[in-house]
């Protein structure tokens, strides 16, 4: 591992991480606690868009309804604090418990076809999700529901802004260190040897079906307790968070972060965000400019920023990227053998 | 009564099915043949509406506004397939949502900025404002003829690709297109035909809806994603596949809607039948899409080739 901590794309995640650690500080002495909302949204979205790399850049998994497990996590905070109840711990067991079951069903599923199958599939999944919440009007139905109780835990309120951050500084560090060590694990050798020829894969006696699905539904739990930190973040969880356009988004980041890679999904993030905000504040039609910026990514390829990162570093700068994104085209348009 | 309750529903749902077709029928063809997924598809329902909004504040004619909504779509499908959407044919299936959810964001954002914010109708044509007469049961006489458009355009469709040249080109194209090319025909026209086809076919069925719905930025969406529903149920790249299950969840989902939280009363206690009624009914295409995948991954009626 060590000679990955001088590439690029590292050092700037590590410094992206260091000034993330100083903005509490910084928002506090300039008054300005805009700062510190806006950057746990980064940080939980980039929580939501490691875990959708675990399915979709690792696993080649093209998931277009991730959003249906952020959406799950949020309502796994307001609907028992709509009930009185504010433990964590209890809304994480909620969510864990959900997420993972939904996972599981809708991956089993969704997981017997490939390519625009899975992709129609898993979209068409979070729009159930989106209905069903949709339909609880006892919950706000469309409009949504303002959180009562946040999540406590052993008296930490993370209702809190200040909490709420540090919650997701950490556990974005933890999920990075775990994504690291879950790429070149063997778990995550045999999912991406999968993404690249799952015929091989169960060749060697492995099915590679049971891979991709346990990975779907950790995927589907991470994706989860980011939903979870987003609602104690917002202090509201509506269905909204569960359309298929958040789904997008969170593919979007990925892509542009550098797609199968430990740090794109938070350097995409940060860019994604950051853009938005931006953009938002020169113009009121930003989203037109911000779609054909997507196109524009999707038209002329996708090294993504840590792959650009790393690519200017090294003298042949598009190789490395173009490895990774190479066997991706293959296998995700290739139907998977069934037999071994 | 309940019988010509049912009967209207069912002519509903028929007419949502139609629909749903002429989405579906564009869509399924791009992605059975050129393996492309087009998330844009909706885009380009939602602009043949508004095209013939537009047509039809100039010139008060109905004609004219079909036809601007379906030109104009046609001719916005060939440029988009020549300018980005033919690069991406052989890129994987994640540059193909991305590029096209992209589009999705513009194409929203475009039609606020040129049309504004606030929605716009369409009225219905004088000579279609009654209602016609079906064994009894009086039914408005637009949503018959989308129902008759409909099924007509299904026939056309057929014959197109059964009977004519080009529909055998098409056919060919599936199964090998550098066979196809290798034999002097041009297969980047004919993609790029394809997928103008399509286009107004979401056109059409954009103006045809416009009278029904208001006309806004983003609704294409929601009709995008039955469709998706539609081409899995029916399986992808079959047009009679993709013509039967729009019948099936045009059908299913409108008769579901109308009857499902009154037969839950009968079942359930009131409250139980209040809150999972509605939520039972806009699942039920989706729980229909399920049960077809568990069973038969490959949909339906999937498309008869190797």
């Amino acid at each position: 591992m060590s000679h990955t901590v001088f590439k690029p794309a590292t050092l700037v995640t590590l410094l992206v991480l260091a000034v993330l650690a100083c903005v509490p500080l910084a928002a506090h002495l300039a008054d300005q606690p805009f700062y510190l909302a806006f950057f746990a949204r980064i940080m939980i979205y980039a929580i939501a868009a490691s875990a959708l790399n675990l399915a979709l850049g690792y696993g080649g998994l093209v998931s277009l309804g991730h959003a249906l497990f952020l959406g799950i996590g949020a309502y796994s905070v307001a609907i028992p604090a709509f009930h009185g109840i504010d433990n964590g711990w209890l809304h994480l067991l909620c969510c864990v418990v959900v997420c993972g079951v939904v996972g599981l069903v809708t991956g089993a599923v969704s997981l017997r076809t490939t390519g625009i199958g899975f992709i129609m599939i898993t979209l068409a999944f979070a729009q159930m999700g989106y209905f069903v919440f949709v339909s609880l009007k006892q919950y706000g139905g469309d409009d949504g529901t303002t959180i009562a109780a946040t999540s406590k835990f052993f008296g930490a309120d993370l209702g809190q802004a200040g909490t709420v951050y540090w919650v997701a500084l950490v556990l974005l560090v933890l999920v990075l260190w775990w994504m690291a060590r879950l790429r070149v694990a063997p778990f995550g050798m045999v999912l991406r040897g999968a993404r690249q020829n799952p015929r091989r894969i169960n060749a060697i006696g492995l099915r590679s079906v049971r891979y991709q699905l346990a990975a779907y539904v950790l995927s589907a739990v991470l994706c989860g307790v980011a939903g979870m930190l987003l609602a104690n973040l917002t202090g509201f969880a509506s269905p909204s968070t569960m359309t298929w356009m958040i789904s997008g988004d969170l593919i979007v980041m990925i892509v542009l972060g550098g797609i199968g890679t430990v740090f794109g999904p938070l350097l995409g993030a940060l860019a994604f965000l950051g853009l938005e905000e931006v953009l938002k504040m020169v113009t009121e039609y930003w989203m037109a400019v911000f779609g054909l910026a997507i196109v524009l990514i999707g038209v002329l390829g996708k090294a993504g920023i840590a792959g650009l990162l790393d690519g200017l570093a090294s003298r042949r700068p598009a190789s490395a990227p173009a490895k990774r994104a190479a066997p991706a085209a293959v296998t995700i348009s290739k139907p998977v053998g069934e037999q071994a | 009564m309940t019988m010509s309750l049912l009967f209207t529903q069912l002519l509903n749902g028929l007419q949502l099915g139609v629909l749903l077709f002429l989405l579906a029928a564009g869509l399924t063809l791009v992605f059975g043949i050129m393996s492309f997924v087009n998330l844009a598809h909706g885009s380009l329902y939602m602009l043949g509406a508004y095209f013939a909004a537009s047509a039809y504040a100039y010139t008060e004619s109905f004609g004219l506004a079909l036809l601007a909504g379906v030109g104009g779509c046609v001719v916005l499908g060939f440029l988009l397939e020549r300018l980005a959407i033919s690069r991406l044919y052989r890129r994987d299936h994640l540059d193909h949502v991305l590029t096209t959810f992209g589009m999705v964001l513009f194409f929203n954002e475009l039609v606020r900025i040129v049309w504004g914010p606030q929605p716009y109708f369409l009225p219905v044509p004088a000579f279609l404002e009654n209602t016609v007469d079906l064994l009894g049961i009086s039914y408005p006489s637009y949503r018959f003829a989308i129902i008759v458009v409909g099924l007509l355009v299904a026939f056309g469709a057929h014959l197109l690709m059964h009977k004519t040249r080009l529909g055998m080109l098409i056919r060919a194209g599936a199964v090998n297109p550098a066979m196809v090319g290798a034999l002097g025909v041009d297969i980047k026209l004919l993609n790029a035909l394809l997928f103008a086809l399509g286009a107004a076919l979401a056109g059409l069925a954009g103006v045809m809806a416009a009278p029904i719905l208001s006309i806004q930025s983003g609704m294409g969406e929601p009709v995008l994603i039955t469709t998706l529903v539609v081409i899995v149920i029916g399986g992808i790249g079959s047009i009679s596949g993709a013509f039967y299950a729009a019948l099936i969840v045009g059908v299913a989902d409108t008769l579901g809607r109308a009857f499902l939280p009154t037969l839950l009363r009968e079942v359930a206690s009131r409250e139980v039948a209040n809150a999972a009624g509605p939520a039972l009914a806009s699942m039920l295409v989706y729980v229909l899409m399920a049960l077809v995948l568990a069973v038969r991954p490959q949909g339906l009626f999937p498309a008869g080739r190797s």
